[in-house]
């Protein structure tokens, strides 16, 4: 078995394992927390304060007004390389080879040469958002190894990627092998790393918004 | 090969014949083109083919299925029939010979001691290995048996076809036949490994024609295979390719894709991984190769190549199973029982946390209600 046979085989399969089990453990876990009864008077109906859930899962989404001049320059950085993460996920026709092999479903694929510039944009802006973290006094205290970790493993797996769209530096086979097997370090990682604010971050904007909406607060 | 013809030189025998100095010439240059040689490297090879004596060639033919010969005999460029009668000498095939029987066998002894030292084994077919390789033998010998002793006195040995280079469908797994390729029974001769299910007639005769001139074993890859004919994957040279860099793909062998030409690379092609001149070489006298018929490449000039999943499953899915790739079914299983394992563990230590929570806060109770007490 050589390398590329072990990254799409064994090592993707294993990886994708631990991923479902991992992130269902991770999920069910804190959809089971205890909860404190809320003992005061509900202010909204409950319909209404699921609706005011809803809305500050989108709301919480957009920069506030008044932060925008602090906020600004990192909230651009952060939007602009998880979009181009998604483009380069989505539409890439290798990787929607790979998600149909996974759900049956596939769709048209952007232009390779486009992809791969969109790519080396995504890593450069994640160079900018590292190097912000470790100028930042605050952020850089805030942060711990699973920060660092999480950048790390997304960011190989982008740079593995670019070699091999690009053949850049090794044969083929052991470029894709490389890029498949820190794609599969990541799927491993994610659901006990930070990574796993995908899964997190709206249902807990969600539920706050309820939670508040709920009290009566204007969300 | 008869004494007075081992003493002949090439250019002897091709005068006797009546070739022309132009026509060798010609031919020459075809093949040096077909190597990438520079243009003068055609005129210095037909002279140093004419001073050179014909060597002797013994072919051995094991597990296969005569796919590489029926190829080797389909060569255009050079044919096989210059081959034979121009630049070298085919002292013995069990196929193509007329001779059989102990005549065919004594035929091969006779070379093999006329030539030792000198003689060149083309070898086609892996060689079976298990239960003391009683599963391919000829003349009461096994092919291992037959193999060591033929390759004692070569100067060099080729290997024609996956088969005899890696192994091909016979190592396949299960492998019942213990099948291997020549290089891991022979350590002490050089081997030039010309791959491919079956290999490229061209890249055949060139690489014989190669060693024939120079005398020695061409540049080669990792896998021994010659870097002029295996140097770029079919990928890089693929007039398809250009879909490829648009992310324009055939999902399928009948949709408006497919008939536009567009890449195979989500229909399973291999040629992304997979080193061979199909594409620029090409099949049956440079008329095309299978990705211009419309199919996918099968990897089949690569190690192992009908054990590394289904040949249409794009390269970059998964592999899962014996030669099996990952189907939404088989996901939507080993994801289930992932997730609702993952879920069965959450609950279970959340409700271990609980009971741990509340008999705690029992004891904290009844401390209290003691100390009151």
């Amino acid at each position: 078995m050589d390398l590329l046979q072990f990254a799409r085989g064994p090592a993707l399969k294993f990886a994708l394992i631990v991923f479902c089990f991992g992130v269902l453990w991770r999920l069910t876990a804190v959809f089971l927390l205890r909860h404190e009864r809320t003992l005061s008077e509900p202010r909204h109906p409950v319909f209404r304060a699921l609706m005011g859930g809803l809305l500050a899962a989108g709301s919480r989404s957009a920069p506030h007004r008044e932060f925008i001049r602090r906020t600004g320059y990192s909230e651009a950085l952060g939007y602009s390389y998880h979009i181009g993460l998604f483009v380069v996920v989505l539409a890439f026709g290798p990787h929607i080879a790979f998600l149909k092999s996974l759900f049956g479903v596939s769709w048209p694929a952007l232009p390779n040469n486009l992809v791969t510039v969109i790519a080396a944009l995504t890593l450069t802006l994640m160079l900018a958002v590292l190097l912000r973290r470790l100028t930042h006094r605050v952020l850089r205290l805030l942060s711990n190894f699973d920060d660092y970790f999480s950048w790390f493993i997304t960011a190989l797996v982008i740079v593995t990627g670019l070699m091999a769209s690009t053949h850049f530096g090794a044969p083929y086979e052991q470029l894709l092998a490389w890029h498949i097997l820190s794609f599969d370090a990541l799927l491993v990682w994610f659901p006990f790393g930070k990574l796993m604010h995908a899964f997190y971050i709206f249902p807990s904007r969600a539920i706050n918004g309820y939670a508040l909406a709920r009290k009566g607060a204007s969300v | 090969m008869p004494e007075y013809q081992a003493r002949q030189t090439i250019g002897e025998l091709l005068d006797r014949q009546g070739i022309s100095r132009r026509a060798f010439i010609k031919y020459c240059t075809a093949m040096a083109s077909l190597m990438a040689l520079p243009p003068l490297a055609g005129r210095a090879m037909a002279e140093q083919l004419r001073a050179a004596r014909r060597p002797s060639v013994i072919y051995l033919s094991f597990q296969e299925c005569t796919g590489c010969l029926e190829s080797l005999t389909r060569s255009f460029s050079p044919s096989i029939e210059n081959m034979i009668f121009n630049v070298i000498s085919l002292d013995y095939d069990d196929t193509l010979m007329a001779a059989a029987g102990h005549r065919a066998e004594a035929a091969r002894d006779q070379a093999m001691k006329a030539n030792y030292g000198k003689y060149l084994v083309v070898v086609d077919g892996s060689v079976p290995t298990a239960d003391g390789g009683i599963y391919n033998c000829a003349a009461g010998r096994t092919a291992v048996d037959i193999l060591t002793e033929t390759a004692k006195g070569a100067a060099a040995i080729v290997c024609v076809g996956t088969c005899s280079s890696f192994g091909g469908i016979p190592f396949a797994d299960p492998n019942p036949t213990g099948a291997r390729p020549v290089s891991d029974l022979i350590g002490d001769k050089p081997i030039i490994n010309v791959s491919g299910c079956p290999p490229i007639p061209e890249v055949i005769t060139g690489t014989l024609l190669q060693f024939v001139t120079t005398g020695q074993v061409p540049d080669l890859d990792e896998h021994r295979r010659p870097k002029v004919f295996f140097g770029n994957t079919i990928h890089d040279r693929c007039y398809r390719r250009p879909f490829f860099d648009q992310g324009k793909f055939a999902k399928t062998f009948d949709d408006e894709g497919a008939r536009n030409g567009w890449c195979l690379f989500e229909l399973g092609c291999k040629g992304p991984t997979t080193y061979n001149a199909c594409a620029t070489t090409k099949w049956n006298g440079g008329t095309s190769f299978p990705i211009e018929s419309g199919h996918p490449c099968l990897g089949c000039s690569e190690p192992g190549f009908w054990d590394k999943g289904s040949f249409y499953a794009a390269l970059s899915t998964g592999t899962f199973g014996r030669a099996g790739n990952l189907t939404p079914r088989d996901a939507a299983k080993l994801g289930g029982a992932a997730a609702a394992t993952g879920i069965a563990v959450a609950a279970g230590a959340t409700a271990l946390a609980r009971h741990r929570r509340k008999v705690r806060m029992t004891d904290i109770q009844t401390a209290d209600t003691q100390k009151e007490e």
